[in-house]
Parts: C-alpha cells; structure tokens; sequence
C-alpha cells in the first residue's frame, strides 16, 4: 500500500514538486495563450515565409507550444512519480 | 473482430479500415468517371460511412456497467486521443472555422487558440486526477467530493444546460450535411442522422462510441486534408498547405490595397477589442477544461499514467484541423480576390453559380440579383456587369463545402468531405448524448432515486433514456431554433462558470467546502446565465462592453470567489475528506472514501 509507503514528509515534498511543475506549466501557457498575442502588432512587422510573425503564432505557433507543454508535462509528472515510488502498482 | 484481443490488434484493425476507406474512395472515383451520377456517389458515401459505424456499434454491444460508462477502462492513450479528437471536433469545427477565419481575419483565431489551449488546463489541473478517482462521471467527482447529492444535482444542472444546446445544433448540422447530399428535406434528415447517432450509442455505450470516435476521427481527418493539400498544390506547387499559405497571405495583403479592403485579414482587433478577444480565449479555454463529454473521456484510460499522455494524443489530433484550418480561408480569400471580385458576371468562376444555387454563394450585381441568389438579400448591386467587393456574399459554410470545386477536383472530393462532415457531427453528437444520458441514468437515477437497480435494471435505464434524449434534440433540430451557433458558443462559458472552479478548487485546495463550492457553482452558473439572458432578450446593457458569449469572464471570478471566501468562513472539510483528497493526488494506491461516499464499480 502507497499510504504507508510515503511518509508526510514526502508526500508533501511530492505535492510541492507536483504543484511547482503545475505552476510552471501554466506560466508557459499563460505567455502563449495571451501575452505574447497581446504584441501582435509589433510582432507582425516581422515577416517569415510570408507569414507576418503576430499573426503566425496566433494561428500556428502557440498551437505547437501547447502540444509540445502536454507531452513535456506528462513526461516529467510520470518521472515525479517514479521518483518517489507512487507509480500504479 | 472486436472479441478477447481487439485491444491487442487495434493497429492492424485501423490500419486496415483506413486501407478500406481509401480503396472505397478510389472505387467511386473511378465510377464517376464511368459516368455513374452525383447522387448515387453522395448516396454511397453516406450510407457505407454510416454504415461502418452501426457496424462497429453492434459488435460492441455490452451487458457489463463499466463497459457501458467507461469502456471497460480499456483504452490506450493514443486510441483515447483519436477518440477524444472525434468528440470534440463537431460540425462547427468542420464546416464552420474555416468560414469563421475567412470572415473575421485574425480575430477569429480567438477561437483556435481557445479551442485547443484548453486542453493544457485539462492535462495539468483536471485528466489525471479525475482518472485517478475513477468512477464513471463528473457529477460523481462533485458527489463525491463535496458530501451528497445537492453538490451532484448542482452539477447535473450545469452539464445540462451547457450539453443539450450543444447536441441540438449536433443534430443540426447532421440534417444540413445529409439534406444537401442526399437531397431529402431538412426534417426527414435530420431523423436520419439521429438514426446514425443512436445506432453507434445504443446497444454499447461508452464502449461503442469510443470506438466508432476512432473510425470517424480518421474519415474525417482525411476528408479536411485532402481538398486543401490539393489546393495547395495548384496554387503554390507545395502540397503542404500549412506552410505554403504564407504565400497567398502576401498576396491577399498586396490585393487587400488594390480592392480598398477596410479590414485586412491579418490585421488585429478589427472585429473584437482586445478585451473582448482575450475574454473569447479565456472562456473557451476554460469551458474545453470544464465540459463533460470531453473529460469522461479520461475516464476510459488504464491508468493515470496513460490518461496524462492521452491529453497529449487528443490534443496533437485536435491540432492537425485547427492548424490547417487557417490555410483554408487564405487560400478561398485569395481565390475571391483574384478570381471573383473586379470579374465581369459572365466570366464568373462555376463555382460561384454552383453554391448560389445552394444559396451559400451571392453575386449580387444586377439590382434584381436576390431573386437569384438567396445571399443577395438586402444588397443593392450598381448593375454595371462589374462584380464589386460589396457585391459578394458568402456563407461561412461554403469555405471548406467549395473547396472541391474551387479547386476543380471531381465530385467524388465533395462527397467525401460530407462524409467528413458528417463523422464530425456524429462522433460529436455521440459524445454530448452519451454525457446528458449518462449524467440522468448513473447520477439521477441510480445515485439519488434506486441505489439497489441491479446492473441490468440499469442499462435499461441509460438506454431508455438515451433514446429518450436523442429524441428530443431531433425533435427540438428540427424546428430550426434560430441562433443555435451562438448557443453553442454559450455553452462554454456555462460550463465555465458552473463546473471548472469546483473541479479544480476540489483537487487543489483540500480547504475547499462543500457549502463553499455548492455556492460556487450557483453564483458562477448564475451570474453567466443572468448576463446571457438579460444582454440577448431584454437589451440590458453590456458590463465593461464584453459580448455575451464570453459571460465567463464574470462567471469564473464569481465562482473562485465565493467558493473560496465561504470556505474560510465555513469549517475545515473532514480529516476523512482531507484524506480521499491525498488520495486521489498520488497514482498509486487505493481511493481512500470518506464515510458516507459512494462506492466505485
């Protein structure tokens, strides 16, 4: 049984580790999801491939952020949890 | 085919559908070129698709409960992610964000970026924990959590109000997709996508629809992409359209000049203030966190483990439509611009004419044009055989519908894209149903009416009922309510408001009370509710100018709020209930249940 296995001791520096990556992640979100849209017009000046830079990461670029911090996030969760052995029987 | 080892052989048995469909796709090709007519290829691809899915229903018949509601919790992350891209692509999604992105510029990409950043607070906040608790749906978390039956009734009513619009305009678009392709009228449609809906659901609940959700994610999928790779080719030589497009951007920017384009399409907040932009983002990021057909879905996963990598899957699946979905309005906006505006009538490309007659298209030129075109109502053409920038109408619809023919590709491209079309509103449909069904059978009826229903008394129940509700969304589709887009886009801000502060504040704050989260969710739900009611049918003034379809922005701090000022004032939640909370924070490990809680199956 996990219950016994973790002390308190642990499990709240489990939590904590838990909750700072939980923190982390949605600092990356917040940034791609609104601050950084919140530049759009200075942004846009920049042009790549045709596509002005503003209205890029609007349309494509934090779209693969979001996809990239899931799969990041839930491989650094399952690691969290092996390290301190709570990890499905 | 799906006894004993399905799960062991799900990649032979896709890969092998998606070789079927593909060689089915080529085999009509063929026959249109034989001469075979329009019709009868709409009439193929409707009902061998339709088809397929009652197939996979019937072999996933259950008589097990768990089966039922959570798929046996059988469902590898990466199925699970396919499955949950299905649920939450819809008719809208398909058909409609491409036109949305053509009419709105940038500022439609609000709903791109809400639609997807959502699932970020679904990975980190919400999948894993609520797999973890493991039971089979979300009022049964709030239930759980929050000591009895009123949190659970309270979050009953939140999911409904927020789910059966959202079915409704499901079942909607399922009578638009199967009235223009097979040629029926709107109302007998519509009973033939209920038709297709309930044979998927029926017999084998959550199981079926997970893996009829798989089979419509990949026809879907193939039918988005096809069309604008194609178009991409032509246009830019590349068949990668999502890379390409930047291309026609410049163009369209060089034109924009040319034609007196007032609201560039790349040029920021000409349709939404920022407030009302970053607002839009906000409630749609937090409704896909808070919607119940969306997070069930993590139910059905193995372990935490893989409900975590499941976000990731759905999301990178959900990603393929909305990062192309851009490319489609800039490549239909260059064609407009290039090929249609500026034109003299006669020398008009086919497909204007071909979606006037559909009255998605309108060249209204000739003073007396609305008599020809639908679109044209209201607008006043100068007569001069000119087709100015003014004089042209098109419906959001007809961006990915007229792709085909824009592109000049045969019939059999517009047939499969109704195909598309269709799975998008099905799989969708499938999903929504299942939640509101699920939500009156497990919650209402077994939960708070008959705890003793034996296990067959209560599929019967959940069946009952599921037709029951099908039956009435059809029912209420088929009047044609008006304005059934914008409820759905009500939809998330409800569930915003209603369920997302509880959920979360549950998992992460063990401080959080039932009194506190019960009035949570009546303020949020309300004050939402409220604002919606009172800024549509009685001409309240807007707060701060924020449109009402983002009425989360004041329902969610309401929530928060309350929820977090009455638990201070309210006492500490039981040591029990501290410790079912510990549990449920740690994959490993045994669900510790407070006195009193409902026992998992």
């Amino acid at each position: 049984m996990a219950k016994q296995s973790l002390t308190p001791e642990r499990a709240r520096e489990y939590w904590s580790k838990t909750s700072t990556l939980m923190w982390t992640v949605l600092a990356i979100w917040f940034v791609f999801g609104f601050l950084i849209h919140a530049f759009v017009t200075s942004l846009n000046t920049i042009v790549i491939g045709g596509f002005p830079l503003g209205f890029y990461m609007a349309a494509q670029g934090s779209l693969i952020v979001f996809v990239i911090i899931i799969f990041w996030y839930a491989m650094r969760q399952n690691r969290i949890d092996e390290d301190f052995g709570v990890t499905e029987d | 085919m799906l006894k004993g080892d399905f799960t062991q052989n799900l990649g032979k048995v896709y890969a092998m559908y998606t070789g079927g469909f593909l060689g089915f796709t080529i085999i009509l090709a063929i026959l249109e070129q034989l001469g075979v007519p329009n019709r009868v290829i709409g009439y193929l691809f409707v009902a061998l698709t339709i088809g397929v899915y009652a197939l996979i229903g019937i072999l996933s018949r259950t008589t097990q409960v768990s089966e039922y509601y959570v798929a046996g919790r059988k469902v590898p992350a990466f199925y699970n992610g396919m499955a949950t891209g299905a649920d939450w692509i819809s008719a809208a999604s398909f058909i409609g964000m491409a036109g949305t992105l053509y009419a709105l510029g940038y500022d439609g990409l609000a709903f791109v970026l809400g639609w997807t950043g959502g699932y970020v607070l679904v990975a980190v906040l919400l999948a894993p924990y609520l797999r973890k608790f493991g039971q089979f749906t979300v009022p049964d978390f709030l239930g759980a959590r929050y000591g009895g039956n009123l949190a659970r009734f309270a979050g009953i009513i939140v999911l409904l109000s927020a789910s059966f619009t959202y079915v409704v305009a499901q079942v909607y678009g399922t009578g638009i997709i199967a009235s223009r392709f097979l040629g029926i009228s709107f109302e007998v449609a519509v009973f033939v996508g209920l038709a297709g809906i309930l044979v998927c659901s029926m017999l084998g609940g959550m199981r079926a629809v997970t893996w009829t959700q798989v089979a419509q994610y990949i026809i879907l999928i193939i039918a988005y992409l096809l069309p604008v790779v194609i178009m991409s080719a032509q246009v830019t030589g590349v068949p990668i359209p999502e890379l390409m497009y930047g291309q026609a951007l410049q163009k369209i920017t060089a034109l924009e000049q040319t034609l007196g384009v007032t609201k560039p399409h790349v040029q920021p907040f000409t349709n939404y203030d920022p407030l009302n932009f970053f607002g839009l983002i906000l409630c749609l990021m937090i409704g896909t966190a808070a919607l119940p057909h969306v997070l069930m879905r993590f139910f059905t996963t193995p372990s935490v483990r893989d409900a975590r990598m499941s976000v990731g899957w759905s999301l990178l699946f959900i990603f393929i439509l909305y990062f192309t979905a851009p490319s489609y309005a800039a490549f239909a906006k260059l064609e407009v611009y290039q090929n249609v505006i500026g034109q003299q009538i006669s020398a008009l490309p086919q497909w204007v004419s071909l979606w006037g007659q559909i009255g998605l298209v309108g060249a209204c030129d000739a003073p007396n044009a609305a008599e020809v075109f639908a679109m044209c109502k209201g607008v006043v053409g100068n007569g001069d055989g000119i087709l100015q920038l003014a004089e042209f109408k098109i419906n959001n619809d007809a961006i990915v519908l007229a792709t085909p023919e824009i592109a000049g590709l045969p019939y059999v491209v517009a047939g499969l894209v109704a195909a598309g079309g269709l799975a998008a509103a099905l799989s969708t449909a499938d999903g929504l149903l299942l939640a509101i069904a699920n939500a009156l059978s497990h919650d209402i009826y077994y939960r708070m009416i008959d705890p003793h229903a034996d296990a067959k008394r209560r599929l019967i129940v959940a069946r009952a009922l599921l037709v029951g509700v099908a039956i009435i969304a059809a029912y209420v589709a088929s009047t044609k309510p008006a304005g059934i887009l914008s409820m759905v886009a009500w939809a998330f801000s409800l569930a915003a408001s209603g369920l997302f502060p509880a959920l979360v504040m549950g998992i992460w704050w063990k401080r959080t009370t039932s009194i506190g989260a019960i009035l949570g969710i009546i303020a949020g739900w309300g004050i939402c509710l409220y604002y919606l009611i009172m800024t549509q049918y009685f001409a309240m003034p807007l707060w701060f100018g924020v449109k009402n379809i983002s009425c989360g922005l004041f329902g969610i701090p309401v929530a928060f709020i309350v929820t977090y000022v009455v638990s201070l004032f309210t006492p500490a939640p039981s040591q029990e209930m501290q410790d079912f909370v510990e549990s449920i924070r740690v994959p490993r490990g045994d669900v510790a249940l407070a006195a009193g809680q409902a026992k998992a199956e």
